[in-house]
């Protein structure tokens, strides 16, 4: 619908109609403290019986606010695909801190993990931003970042507005007093998807399938544990985040199946970042960057033989998971069980 | 010289965002001032001081800080002439979530925190609904998703909006940040530009001083609460 004919049709339909064929518009009304104004009537014949006041308090006249339903309506209506499809990102060396060029031109595609290494002060999240603001040579390192082989231009920049990147790290938490699900159809309601209840199930599996220990639809954010916190965090920036990028900043060992959570991600054909020193981890993206002095040193593919190392770090991975489950269950540790 | 009005609750990080934007503007020490707007104490001049960052603090006391704002705000841009700064970035703290000091022509940039709550932006009015750009904090500290339900409830309210996540610790999308600002329109005055919005009005018997409650101490203006029978 243009905007013309959205205009013709708020003013001819009756907002009971218009609620269900647009259910965000509750939200519309209750931003202008209108939620009890008559559902019989079409817009303008029910403002008619609201105060002016309470417009005038938000600003508006009817006109004013008729022009603003229309607007929120094309905002929410519209499938959002600003972000478009990004299959690749390239990353442009610059320049490290002692002013040396980084001689580095890597190009990431969507579906592959990379890990980042480094000690802390080497730059990695001097990199991370370069990659969140799309740096084009005008950032203190001088990087370069194409999007499918293609430099955005400021006004690119702009419009991906946070939404390239999603962030994953130990320190954040949930804030929100809901239950799970309360808060899985709360972040599917932002995404305007059709689909919501299927993707809340979704999500809550793939949950459950991290967490070392199990929780229901019905807990209570709050009284999750770290694991399963976690646990849910990276199955919703799995399945439910728009950002093609998805940036991490380690994942602690407990409570929670690192790799499995690495193939999660994977699997939703999103670009990884993971800014890691668990071997599990950094041997199990396809290419590591190594940061020194606040520039890229090298980039190390993993080697067949890395591959294969891989496979005893996830013995000994094992043997300490296994350890863990003792403790939980009560279970007595022995020597015989490191064998 | 170029204005921009900060505005936002108060914690949101109004003035971190501002050193780190400042510091990423890489000009001159000294060219870019800051004038403070705020209630009755702010402990903010250390910080600005601290930066280098020429600043100059009002407190509205005993008035409506909007309305201090606006008595104020082109004696600020006249101050701001006069030290010879390139840029001069105003910061008010949103006292009542009523209180939005944007100006029309003049970048106006809204900070609010994810902690504030998933629903705030949609309770916080003019203060966002007026705003160019939104600045939002404290992502690092919430999840994604949080983050994601927050801005999209920024939208709702401010959907015409540019939405900015700004780290106030480490700077991270400051850098974003200064190319908009770097676009504000050049001012000589502000004389005959219009507020965006209007301030909150009141002129009662206890702008004028009067504590004592009771029907008969209040006169002017006034709104009543009606209260239904239960």
């Amino acid at each position: 619908m243009n905007t013309a004919d959205l205009i013709t049709y708020l003013k001819s339909t009756n907002l009971g109609r218009i609620l269900k064929d647009y259910p965000i518009a509750g939200d519309f009304l209750a931003n202008f403290r209108l939620e009890a104004i008559s559902k019989v009537l079409p817009l303008p014949q029910a403002l008619e019986e609201v105060e002016d006041e309470t417009l005038a308090e938000f600003g508006l006249d009817t006109y004013g606010l008729l022009q603003e339903f229309c607007m929120f309506l094309e905002n929410f209506t519209r499938v959002e695909e600003s972000t478009g499809r990004v299959s690749s990102l390239t990353i442009l060396g610059g320049f490290n801190k002692m002013k040396e060029p980084e001689s580095v031109e890597l190009t990431i595609a969507a579906g592959e993990v990379i890990s980042v290494v480094g000690p802390t002060g080497s730059g990695k999240s001097r990199l991370l931003s370069d990659i969140e603001c799309l740096a084009q040579r005008d950032t203190p390192t001088a990087r370069q970042i194409l999007i499918n082989g293609i430099a955005p231009d400021d006004l690119r920049r702009f419009e991906m507005g946070g939404k390239l990147v999603a962030q994953l790290s130990q320190n954040m938490n949930f804030v929100m007093d809901l239950t799970v699900r309360e808060f899985l159809e709360m972040h599917a309601k932002s995404r305007l998807t059709g689909n919501a209840a299927e993707i809340v199930e979704k999500c809550f599996l793939s949950a459950n399938e991290l967490a070392g220990e199990k929780f229901t639809l019905d807990t209570k954010l709050t009284q999750l544990s770290g694991g399963q916190s976690r646990a849910l965090m990276i199955a919703d920036t799995a399945n439910m985040s728009n950002s093609p990028v998805i940036l991490i900043d380690e994942i602690e060992n407990a409570g929670i199946d690192r790799r499995q959570a690495i193939k999660i991600l994977a699997k939703s054909e999103k670009i990884i970042f993971v800014s890691t020193h668990d071997p599990l981890l950094a041997l199990r993206a396809n290419k590591r960057i190594i940061m020194k002095n606040g520039g890229i040193s090298k980039v190390i593919r993993t080697s067949a033989a890395e591959g294969k190392s891989l496979a005893a770090i996830e013995q000994i991975d094992n043997t300490l998971q296994e350890l863990r489950n003792r403790l939980r269950n009560g279970e007595i540790i022995t020597e015989e069980l490191l064998k | 010289m170029k204005l921009v009005t900060v505005a936002g609750p108060p914690s949101s990080g109004k003035t971190s965002v501002i050193l780190k934007l400042i510091e990423c503007m890489d000009l001159e020490k000294g060219s870019i001032g800051v004038v403070k707007f705020d209630c009755l104490t702010s402990f903010d001049k250390l910080s600005y001081q601290e930066a280098g960052v020429p600043v100059q603090i009002g407190f509205s006391g005993k008035f409506c800080p909007d309305h201090y704002y606006v008595s104020n705000i082109e004696d600020a841009v006249q101050w701001g002439l006069a030290s010879e700064f390139e840029m001069l970035i105003t910061e008010s703290a949103g006292l009542c979530n009523r209180c939005s000091p944007y100006i029309n022509g003049i970048l106006a940039i809204c900070v609010i925190d994810n902690l504030s709550g998933i629903n705030t932006p949609r309770k916080i009015g003019p203060l966002l609904r007026f705003a160019d750009i939104v600045v939002i904090t404290k992502g690092d500290i919430v999840s994604q998703a949080e983050r994601e339900v927050f801005a999209f409830n920024v939208k709702q309210v401010n959907s015409s909006a540019r939405l900015i996540f700004v780290n106030g610790i480490t700077g991270q999308g400051t850098f974003m940040l200064s190319k908009y600002l770097r676009q504000a329109r050049d001012i000589l005055t502000l004389k005959d530009l219009k507020l965006r919005f209007t301030t909150p009005a009141a002129v009662c018997s206890y702008c004028t001083g009067e504590t004592r409650i009771g029907e008969k101490y209040q006169m002017g203006m006034l709104k009543k609460l009606e209260f239904k029978g239960v």
